[in-house]
């Protein structure tokens, strides 16, 4: 991107399972707080994982302009309704159009969502009344009859991953380019990264970004649990999330939203607007190896990095921090480990000395799935203005071949030490594959 | 400079055959799919009509032996990707680590080719998930799950990677894998614009030097209870059961809805320096494309803008991306979902970008009469009627449009030459898109 136009954050929000305002959530990020509690939204008391980070006390009407428009949203859309909400107030855009000064096609949104929740009670509902234990499957007559009954055409379609971008664009008025991508865990890194991209080329002025997603619903906890993919902690849950840990056994379910505002340098400047940091570089890879296992020496993890370095035009030396994917499964944390020093020290100089501190914001406020991406890249920012970097919580006793500085326990206050931290590299990866990083900097 | 971009290669997938040829032939022959469902028991539903691949269609024939055994946990949906991808590569002489290894190494290195795939909302196997609940049901309300049980003991019904079946993104994670695809990637789920969107995606990536060469379209498979059951809710369809596929009338005054249909359409687009290099011959050059959002809050964008404004915004981006003018579209493949609200508002945009009297001499093509609506696997298909257009220098006749609303008369006999097709995505949530194919 070194070539192009350069790309800045004007705006940000989140809604999190450790809060839903940008400040009390990165305080509570530095405070190593956890937000794991046992599971609310259903009863998963005999589930191999009783336990998630969900978000509370968090209801969109708070934020958006006509609540009637909203009403029938799943979480996927309510959560990124708030975050965009914060976003754009921080962004002042509202006032620029105000003057008519935006032209609504040239505000465009690119997304990084999940699917929304199955509509649980009538879905089950038709599947069982039409169920034949002698024929084995469900009949088309009698499922037909209670799931025209049980179910709502509302709340089918809300479950539409393009449901968010729809909501989006009659709260703010967006007609431009509009996408939603869904490449698993990695999505909203990958959408942050386009969107940057529809703007480099010119075909918008302004672009709402992030992603929102839960997979927090009996289903979705199912068939992670059957991956075996969840920590099953269920003894010491608030630490059951630990990234990097000798001990780790899976990740820990997150959900919720984060949202950037993204323009061109030249754009925020004309209309004296404050940029936050800049997404200075992208890189996005397929492994190409296997749907169940990342490449072992994580090949494209790896390749995706190099690509966002490169195109931000910074060396390995540059990067102050790594936000790392960090999920806490066996297989991520050290795969991530070593993709990190293929990269940062290579066979040629591999003094892991000089790889900068890598920690996981994972192990506080749990996965978000497709929205883990842009939580992360707004802990970056954050970690730019403040020259401090979150901590990987309950890491006390790191795996053998998790030997980088993961910033344990504490954050990590680099300015104090008389320092700052000026370029973050933050990376997604996902399942089947997908991996994507970003460079973000300060401007 | 932008570099130029080719299609070099088509898969489609429809229930009018698998490949360009059937395919070809069928829409040649103004032959529709569309009847009454067979796939599942649609009796109960007060909408019947589908147009569904032959039964005797198997992902197995479309991947490497050694790759057989991940077809277990592949939905329908990422089977028909697969089996396009595969058709494609064929197609397009474009040797990969899937296509025909035999015959010696790839055309490309691995990480100069990208793969963007549309997907839609893929549902579970209603027969699969039900079992593993069957032994669930709540004591006192059978038609509800005990998640007590269900959590203790039976969940473990189900296969372990049973969720990996279902992700929008194992559509691009197979055909990545199994064509070693390692660069740019990605999965849009924008409903119906997914398709087109897309290809739009990988037009980008070459034009920008990131690959030589993307796999790019989409599938999607609504003929199963729950999806199905979706669009009947979302009232998108014909209640015309009786009338077979003269019920789906896309522009015609008499349109009462439409009908679902699956599949979806992978086409191999290639930097064309490179493609003229390995000695392709492409189907057309990819000229234009444009992306753009409807915001109609006045019926919570669940139902088109009557103006089409969004719609024609897309447009009027793929025709200046083009750098062509209107007058330079000789046909159109269009949306056309035989809903009379969603043709209207598309065709006011055709109106206002083409004007009145330059769209009354084009022939305005709505495939969705013939295979019905596939979803996010639309798109592509359409993007591939208009490739295959473009190489025969001939269109498929216009279906059941006896009576076409205003200025959507002109026939295939009115192209008196075709040099560059419009083709138009909406999905329906709001987000359209529109390319421009020209000749090769």
């Amino acid at each position: 991107m070194s070539e192009s136009p350069r790309i800045v954050i004007t705006g940000m929000g989140w809604v999190t399972p450790l809060g839903h305002d940008i400040q009390s959530v990165w305080a509570r990020l530095l405070a190593a707080d956890s937000g794991v509690k046992p599971i609310r939204r259903f009863d998963a008391t005999t589930f191999p994982t009783t336990f998630a980070a969900e978000v509370e006390g968090y209801h969109h009407n708070d934020y958006v302009r006509d609540p009637a428009l909203h009403d029938t949203a799943g979480y996927h859309t309510s959560f990124a309704l708030g975050a965009a909400a914060q976003a754009w107030a921080q962004s002042g855009l509202q006032a620029h159009r105000d003057a008519g000064k935006l032209d609504p096609e040239r505000l465009g949104l690119y997304l990084g969502s999940g699917e929304g929740s199955l509509d649980f009670e009538p879905y089950i509902a038709g599947c069982l009344a039409g169920w034949s234990d002698q024929a084995k499957t469900v009949q088309g007559a009698p499922w037909a009859e209670e799931a025209l009954r049980a179910s709502s055409a509302e709340a089918e379609i809300e479950q539409e991953p393009n449901m968010p971008l729809a909501h989006l664009a009659m709260e703010f008025e967006a007609r431009g380019p509009a996408y939603n991508c869904l490449t698993a865990c990695a999505a909203s890194t990958q959408a942050i990264g386009e969107a940057a991209h529809i703007l480099q080329r010119g075909d918008a002025d302004a672009m709402i970004t992030g992603g929102a997603h839960t997979m927090i619903h009996p289903f979705g906890i199912t068939g992670f649990n059957r991956l075996t993919a969840l920590s099953n902690r269920t003894d010491d849950i608030t630490s059951a999330s630990r990234p990097f840990s000798r001990d780790r056994d899976g990740f820990v379910m997150g959900e919720g939203a984060g949202i950037l505002i993204l323009e061109t340098l030249d754009h925020a400047t004309a209309r004296g607007a404050t940029p936050l940091a800049e997404v200075a570089g992208y890189g996005s890879t397929a492994d190409a190896y296997r749907i169940t296992d990342i490449h072992p020496d994580g090949r494209g993890a790896a390749q995706a990095m190099r690509q966002a370095l490169q195109r931000a035009g910074v060396g390995i030396g540059d990067i102050d921090w790594i936000a790392a994917h960090g999920t806490g499964t066996k297989e991520n944390d050290s795969i991530e480990t070593r993709a990190i020093k293929s990269v940062f020290a290579p066979p040629e100089n591999p003094d892991t000395s000089a790889v900068p501190p890598v920690s996981s914001i994972k192990s506080m406020m749990g996965h978000l799935i497709a929205a883990a991406g842009v939580v992360q890249a707004i802990a970056a920012v954050l970690a730019i203005r403040d020259s401090k970097i979150p901590p990987t919580a309950n890491l006390h006793d790191p795996a053998d071949d998790c030997d980088l500085d993961y910033v344990p326990l504490t954050a990590r206050d680099v300015g104090a030490a008389g320092g700052t931290v000026d370029t973050v590299l933050s990376n997604s990866f996902g399942f089947g594959g997908q991996n994507d990083a970003l460079v973000i900097r300060r401007v | 400079m932008n570099r130029p971009v080719v299609i070099t290669g088509i898969g489609p997938i429809s229930a009018l055959g698998l490949g360009t040829e059937p395919t070809w032939q069928a829409l040649q022959q103004g032959r529709s799919a569309i009847g009454p469902i067979q796939g599942f028991d649609a009796s109960g539903l007060p909408n019947r009509l589908g147009a569904e691949i032959d039964p005797g269609f198997k992902v197995r024939d479309f991947v490497p032996k050694t790759y057989r055994k991940a077809t277990k946990v592949m939905a329908r949906d990422i089977e028909l990707a697969v089996a396009a991808a595969k058709t494609a590569a064929m197609d397009a002489g474009l040797r990969t680590a899937g296509s025909d290894p035999s015959e010696g190494e790839p055309h490309y290195p691995g990480d100069r080719m990208g793969c963007h795939i549309g997907a839609g909302l893929i549902a579970v196997d209603i027969d699969e998930i039900t079992a593993a609940m069957a032994g669930s049901r709540h004591p006192d309300h059978p038609n509800q799950l005990d998640l007590h049980n269900w959590g203790k003991a039976g969940m473990s019904e189900l296969t372990p990677l049973w969720l990996l079946k279902y992700l929008p993104n194992m559509l691009a994670c197979h055909v990545t894998i199994i064509h070693d695809l390692r660069g740019p990637s990605n999965t849009i789920t924008c409903a119906e614009a997914s398709g087109g969107l897309s290809v739009g995606e990988s037009l980008r990536v070459i034009e920008r030097g990131q690959a030589e060469v993307c796999f790019c379209g989409g599938a999607d498979s609504r003929m199963n209870p729950q999806a199905f059951l979706r669009q009947v809710l979302a009232k998108r369809l014909t209640p015309h059961n009786d009338r077979g596929a003269q019920a789906v009338r896309p522009f015609d005054r008499s349109a009462t809805g439409g009908a679902v249909g699956e599949g979806g359409a992978i086409l191999v687009l290639e930097e064309a320096q490179s493609a003229a290099q390995r000695g392709a011959e492409p189907y057309a050059r990819v000229l234009g494309f444009a992306a753009s959002q409807t915001v109609f809050p006045e019926a919570g964008n669940r139902r088109p803008d009557p103006t089409g404004r969004g719609i024609a915004a897309a447009i009027r981006g793929a025709l200046r991306d083009a750098e062509t003018e209107p007058a330079s579209i000789d046909a159109v493949v269009a949306f056309g979902c035989a809903d009379t609200a969603w043709d209207a508002a598309e065709a006011a945009a055709l109106r206002d970008v083409l004007g009145p009297d330059r769209l009354a001499k084009t022939p305005v093509v709505a495939t969705r009469a013939y295979w019905g609506n596939a979803g996010a696997g639309g798109g592509a298909l359409d993007l591939a009627v208009a490739a295959m257009a473009l190489r025969h220098g001939a269109l498929p006749p216009i279906l059941h449009r006896e009576d076409p609303i205003e200025h959507l008369g002109a026939t295939h006999q009115d192209a008196h030459k075709i040099e560059n097709i419009l083709v138009v995505g909406i999905g329906f949530g709001g987000q359209n898109c529109a390319l421009v194919l020209g000749k090769a």
